[in-house]
């Protein structure tokens, strides 16, 4: 994996002490985290684990109880995503960084072209040459493995794992330095998987992007991130390393899934 | 200075959780010192934690109590207690690891695999490849094997990926565990050489070796971990 | 309004659709002056100050139930009702048109609750309705064009969630139309959109001007007279005030274009107007005619 630079630059993304009710029930509490640029972390943990509900705070979706959330933007600074303007939240949300869902359903303009998909957020931002937009749209489906060619064709003609690339490659056209993946590959094929995993992981490592990485697949984690956060029932139980949390495993719920996945 | 490696009171216990909560004791206060030019050969009974103490020194394993003090770049850092953030640069530029296994990665050929940390390291395409290739032919992995993904090689081939991959840097510190225990007789030649060669060029060596030929080719020195609590596979 | 018509004298039926009323006349008993109350009138004219203040927002406001279904202008006869006044003179026309049915039948709705004077010269009246062009004359200040509108807001093609449209327009995150123009340009080589043709008005909101041919848009820009728009089903009011930039959206690499004919106008010879294409017999010989037909009209007037 890429080595994080670290070189005193104050963290990309920041969450402190993060809680989250619905009613009663706790989503998930006190979380504490850094994330530096460059920097891959994986939260673990079984459904109903508060995983996806923090990855949804940290992306400025939902707003927490408890708790902030502080972003280095690229112009201004750290702001605290819950006290800035929904209108800022959503503009930094289309450049500064990106998310990628677990269905491309709800990632994807379906009705739209796959290179209108891509080009959007270029317009979004004030592109206004149809020749440049699609010569980029066309740059990145060649990075995702997308035949260019089927630039003109909507996303419901393509694979399911073509349309995650799709995703992937909509969410990186504008170069964010972070990007949200919710269980990026649970929908997929296990074959179907690897590809991806892969190209994930070579994206991560040539643009230097940081990335928060949801995912209930120990495989998945091990590959693609740096460290990991282990979450059970709203709680952090374990951090560290990604080798560390897997192989030494300290906390019981920790041991417990680990030597719960099964080896082909 | 020649120090490389500094290890004080370091202790490893483990905690089965899942049978019942049982404490096991495997690394007790061991100290321990490595220079630049040593080959340093871990030395115990089976299941006595000589994996558990190389896991250590990488950080892979996370101490009880003590440090592991790694000489990375003009400064000491206890890996055992320094942010993951610093832990992973020291593995990046300081502390190379010979697995015993292999992890495999699904689609990634074999000459890309050991290509990827010259890549990593800003080395130039075209350098990078050349000198996988050379390591892998070194090695007598055949060339048509490079463009293969080594998941399905045998072990020894294997473990000759898992070796040029970290052998191709020159890590000022080399972590071993037992990267001679599939090969043949002319590939743990090859292998005693590279470390060798390493050692030479002032590489700070800790190995494990089943094999006492082996132990005797390399060792510069013997460390004894001190007996355990209790003799479970570590 | 039709069942209407059908109990009317002859006479005045005569008179409102052959030409229109140069004079005053008495408004019909039993119906407010412009047929809403005055307090209706008032909230319309609240609403069509906000407009103006802010150029091309869609401001909500509570359309009455009027005297015809929707998608027959009601939006726009509401807002001509809230501003007209005695010493007003209103031109309606439909299509460019004055003497089609609803040109006819809005007009007469006028005529019948207000008594104001009625035109069918662009230059003599003080208020314009139309639906679906604007006059190839061009208007004065102290004008007011009504425009009457279907659907007012321009992302509805992309985007079915009225908060989420309210969120783009408050953002100003058109990226949406722009790729309307990106997948048109994709798959048919130009820009499709003839009619209805998006807008940024002054700078700031995407606006739909309504269905007027993309041929009109450049005389949006920067109109000295006063621009109205009312949709009343949707029960929205935007405006254009005089001198405003209107600017049609387009890339760089393909602008906005507007239409032309390879003809003149087969009875003024006008180069310069919006042409409607007419099937004269059964051969389907056809002729090219302006459909403004009082421009036409004035340039005939003028050659003899």
């Amino acid at each position: 994996m890429s080595s994080i630079n670290m070189n005193n630059t104050p963290p990309l993304l920041q969450a402190r002490n993060v809680s989250k009710f619905y009613g009663g029930k706790t989503a998930c509490e006190q979380v504490n985290l850094s994330l530096y640029p460059g920097e891959v972390l994986g939260i673990v943990g079984e459904s109903g684990s508060g995983k996806s509900t923090l990855l949804n705070c940290l992306a400025g979706q939902l707003q927490p109880e408890q708790g902030e959330v502080l972003f280095n933007t690229r112009d201004e600074g750290i702001v605290d995503l819950f006290t800035i303007s929904e209108a800022r939240r959503r503009l930094l949300a289309r450049t500064d960084w990106g998310f990628v869902h677990q269905s491309a359903r709800d990632g994807l303009r379906v009705e739209v072209s796959a290179g209108a998909n891509v080009g959007e957020r270029l317009m979004a931002v004030g592109a206004r040459h149809y020749g440049q937009i699609r010569a980029e749209a066309q740059d990145w489906l060649h990075r995702v493995e997308i035949d260019a060619n089927r630039i003109d064709d909507l996303p419901r003609d393509f694979s399911g794992g073509m349309q995650q690339r799709l995703q992937i490659a909509r969410n990186l056209v504008t170069k964010p330095r972070l990007i949200f993946m919710d269980e990026p590959t649970a929908s997929l094929d296990v074959s179907v998987q690897a590809r991806l995993l892969d190209l994930l992981r070579q994206l991560v490592s040539q643009l230097q992007v940081a990335a928060v990485i949801v995912t209930h697949d120990l495989a998945v984690a091990r590959l693609l991130a740096h460290r990991l956060m282990v979450m059970r029932q709203g709680q952090v139980v374990e951090e560290g390393l990604t080798d560390q949390v897997l192989d030494d495993p300290q906390h019981p719920y920790t041991q417990l899934l680990v030597s719960s996945v099964l080896q082909a | 200075m020649l120090k490389r490696i500094v290890v004080e009171g370091l202790s490893k216990d483990f905690t089965l959780h899942l049978q019942g909560g049982q404490e096991m004791s495997i690394l007790s206060k061991i100290d321990m010192q490595v220079d630049a030019g040593e080959c340093v050969v871990i030395h115990a009974p089976s299941g006595a934690g000589k994996s558990t103490l190389l896991r250590c020194l990488y950080a892979n394993y996370r101490a009880s109590s003590g440090s592991v003090n790694i000489w990375h770049e003009g400064n000491w850092v206890d890996v055992q207690s320094a942010p993951a953030q610093q832990v992973l640069a020291v593995r990046h530029s300081t502390l190379g690891f010979v697995t015993q296994f292999l992890r495999v990665i699904p689609r990634i050929s074999t000459l890309d695999l050991v290509a990827e940390p010259l890549l990593m390291r800003g080395v130039e395409k075209q350098a990078a490849y050349e000198q996988a290739e050379e390591l892998l032919s070194r090695l007598r992995i055949p060339q048509r094997l490079w463009q293969i993904p080594p998941a399905t090689f045998s072990g020894g081939e294997q473990q000759r990926v898992n070796i040029a991959r970290t052998m191709i840097c020159d890590y000022p510190i080399l972590l071993l565990d037992e990267p001679t225990a599939s090969l043949d007789e002319a590939n743990r030649a090859t292998v005693i050489d590279m470390i060798n060669g390493a050692r030479e060029r002032g590489a700070a060596v800790v190995g494990i070796f089943h094999d006492e030929a082996v132990r005797q080719a390399l060792a510069t020195r013997i460390f004894s971990i001190p007996a355990a609590v209790s003799l479970v596979a570590a | 309004m039709i069942m209407e018509m059908e109990s009317m004298e002859a006479q005045e039926y005569q008179e409102t659709t052959v030409q229109a009323a140069p004079a005053r006349a008495e408004p019909e008993a039993g119906y407010n002056f412009a047929y809403l109350d005055e307090q209706t009138k008032r909230m319309i004219r609240r609403a069509i100050l906000k407009a103006v203040a802010i150029p091309g927002y869609q401001v909500p406001f509570g359309g009455r139930e009027m005297p015809l279904p929707y998608g027959w202008g009601t939006g726009g006869i509401q807002v001509t009702a809230a501003i007209i006044g005695q010493d007003d003179v209103l031109k309606v026309i439909d299509q460019g048109s004055d003497d089609t049915t609803n040109a006819v039948n809005i007009r007469r709705f006028f005529r019948r609750t207000t008594g104001v004077a009625t035109t069918e010269k662009t230059t003599a009246a003080t208020v314009i309705q139309t639906r679906h062009r604007i006059p190839e004359t061009p208007l004065a200040e102290g004008q007011i064009m009504v425009y009457q509108v279907p659907i007012p807001e321009p992302l509805r093609w992309l985007e079915p969630s009225e908060t989420e449209t309210r969120k783009y327009h408050a953002m100003a995150d058109y990226g949406l139309m722009s790729v309307k123009l990106y997948e048109d340009i994709a798959r048919l080589g130009k820009i499709e959109t003839a009619y209805d043709y998006p807008v940024i008005v002054n700078e700031r909101y995407l606006m739909r001007p309504s269905p007027i041919p993309k041929f009109d848009n450049p005389k949006m820009d920067k109109n000295p007279a006063l621009q109205l728009f009312g949709a009343g089903r949707e029960k929205r009011i935007y405006a254009v005030p005089p001198y405003t930039p209107v600017k049609s959206l387009d890339f760089e690499d393909y602008p906005f274009e507007i239409e032309h004919w390879d003809h003149r106008c087969a009875m003024c010879d006008a180069n310069d107007s919006f042409l409607d294409e007419v099937i004269v017999d059964d051969q389907g010989s056809r002729m090219y005619v302006c459909s403004d037909t009082d421009y036409c009209r004035s340039r005939r007037e003028e050659q003899t």
